[in-house]
């Protein structure tokens, strides 16, 4: 069982300089089993920072994050991440950088040579093997960063903004590809992302979070009742209007967070 | 595809590109130092140098070949390169260890810093007599003063680059299972690796200028000894020969490490 739970976390962002902030206060939310949420807000609001607390990558603080009834206390292989820009490991080929989480998992040779290759087909790199990160196109580093995360088959998916720095074509398709992934295998996946319709297009239910201090404004049922999949699911009102409703949101937080930056 | 395609067309070209015309532009980079050489021969034969101060290149090479044939220039070179390969390589161990332990561990930080920031604006040759009155006048005091100038820049890059080295990186590591000590090998030194390389490029060119230095001091084998030896005797073409071996073998010194150097990051950008 890998079902989330976040009970009145609070966190305070402390740069080297300057005053610490509030970065989140209060969040209270329970993701169930196999759903896939989206974190939705506008930028600078903490959502990225709940999914590392989530991610055990910084101390929580303030409050209680457990998975599966058990507090989250520090970094784990159930609990892969993805992160906006990649962090492959750039001296590492595509095949190296899926081997090194089935390394750190005691996998034997021969086993993880196997998995490895499953993960690069997978992700439609075959051929691209013994390439380096660096001479791969955006959407190609991440789905080896998704293949490297998946490999190891975490209960939970963490993604931070994973499509942000792609073009808007590869995004549709990378969209596609993590939906038929999930289909296959499915996960409980918590998404962060300030793009509106992509939170409406990949989620079961999108949580909008306020401006700073980052707390849950409002959680929305996005599982649609339209059999409609792919692009005929965007030109469907249903979506229109989730999208209309979510963005509304977003967009009053956004508003709050211009006024009180400095 | 496309741009591999082009870049295969591309490189064609170049390779299709006639010998002869290879062969001419060789000769236009090779021009500027033609013409020194040029100079260097024809200045003093025509008396418009004093050829006490600057012998005919000619003279230079002759004496370069006797000092060949006699051994001296081999024999002393071989100490030279003893002491660099040492001393440089004992501060890159040294240099590269403190330096990402400093950035990984805030206590060790704590201590090193403050004595790497007060030595850094020291002339490291005004240590060569402290290490001579420490290690006398054997190889040893050399060594230890390219050890102690090439150290700083070896900790400094080290430092920063490990520093400088993507948090998502590591974070990405720890995730897969890797445990902290794991990642300090793992992540944090390959992903500095580039900065560290290029500290220990500068470090090697340092260790050359203090290894002639020292051996000016501590006169009794090396290639810098030899050359001040030559130039109190009043040899001066073969000390200027000693002068033209030295940077010959620091220029290839240096290309050597950019290949390896290059080999080693093939995988940047």
């Amino acid at each position: 069982m890998a079902g989330i739970s976040f009970r009145e976390v609070r966190h305070t962002y402390r740069p080297p300089r300057g005053k610490p902030v509030l970065a989140l206060e209060g969040v209270s939310l329970d993701v169930p089993d196999r759903e896939f949420l989206a974190l939705l807000g506008p930028s600078g609001c903490g959502k990225s920072t709940l999914l590392y607390l989530l991610g055990g990558f910084i101390p929580v603080e303030g409050g209680a994050i457990t998975v599966g009834g058990k507090p989250v206390d520090g970094p784990s292989p159930d609990r892969g991440i993805v992160f906006q820009h990649f962090a492959l490991f750039p001296w590492k080929t595509v095949r190296e950088n899926i081997l090194y989480g089935l390394e750190k998992q005691g996998m034997a040779k021969p086993e993880r040579e196997k998995r490895a290759q499953e993960f690069v087909e997978l992700v439609h790199l075959k051929g691209f093997e013994d390439s380096y990160p660096s001479q791969l196109s955006g959407g190609m580093r991440q789905r080896v960063a998704i293949a490297r995360t998946l490999a190891v088959e975490p209960e939970i998916l963490l993604m931070d903004e994973p499509f942000g720095a792609l073009d808007a074509q590869t995004r549709a398709l990378m969209h596609e590809e993590l939906l038929a992934i999930m289909r296959r295998a499915p996960k409980t996946v918590v998404f962060v992302t300030h793009d509106v319709r992509e939170a409406v297009y990949l989620a079961d239910r999108v949580a909008v979070m306020s401006a700073r201090p980052g707390r849950i404004k409002e959680i929305v049922d996005t599982k649609f009742k339209s059999n409609a999949r792919g692009e005929e699911l965007l030109q469907t009102r249903e979506f229109a209007d989730k999208v209309d409703h979510l963005w509304k949101l977003v967009r009053d937080e956004a508003i709050r967070a211009q006024g009180t930056r400095e | 595809m496309s741009g591999a395609a082009a870049l295969e067309a591309d490189t064609g070209r170049t390779a299709a590109r006639p010998l002869a015309q290879r062969l001419v532009g060789a000769l236009w980079r090779a021009l500027p130092v033609i013409v020194v050489c040029i100079a260097w021969q024809l200045a003093p034969t025509i008396g418009v140098i004093n050829p006490d101060a600057l012998p005919p290149l000619s003279a230079v090479v002759t004496a370069w070949w006797g000092l060949m044939t006699d051994g001296s220039l081999v024999s002393n070179g071989m100490t030279s390169l003893y002491e660099v390969v040492v001393g440089l390589g004992l501060s890159i161990i040294v240099g590269v260890g403190s330096g990402v332990l400093m950035a990984w561990y805030a206590p060790v930080e704590a201590i090193v810093s403050p004595l790497m920031k007060s030595l850094y604006p020291m002339p490291k040759s005004a240590l060569i007599p402290v290490m001579i009155l420490w290690f006398g006048l054997g190889p040893n005091s050399k060594i230890a003063s390219i050890f102690a100038g090439c150290l700083l820049p070896v900790v400094l890059s080290s430092y920063n680059g490990a520093r400088g080295v993507d948090q998502t990186l590591i974070w990405s590591a720890l995730g897969l299972g890797a445990s902290r000590r794991r990642v300090l090998w793992e992540v944090v030194i390959p992903a500095a690796l580039p900065e560290i390389m290029a500290g220990i490029r500068n470090a090697l060119a340092i260790s050359f200028i203090l290894m002639v230095a020292a051996e000016f001091l501590v006169g009794q084998h090396g290639i810098g000894y030899l050359i001040s030896f030559l130039g109190d005797g009043g040899v001066y073409d073969a000390m200027f020969a000693g002068v033209l071996t030295v940077s010959a073998f620091g220029f290839l010194a240096d290309r050597v490490y950019l290949l390896f150097m290059n080999r080693m990051l093939r995988w940047r950008e």
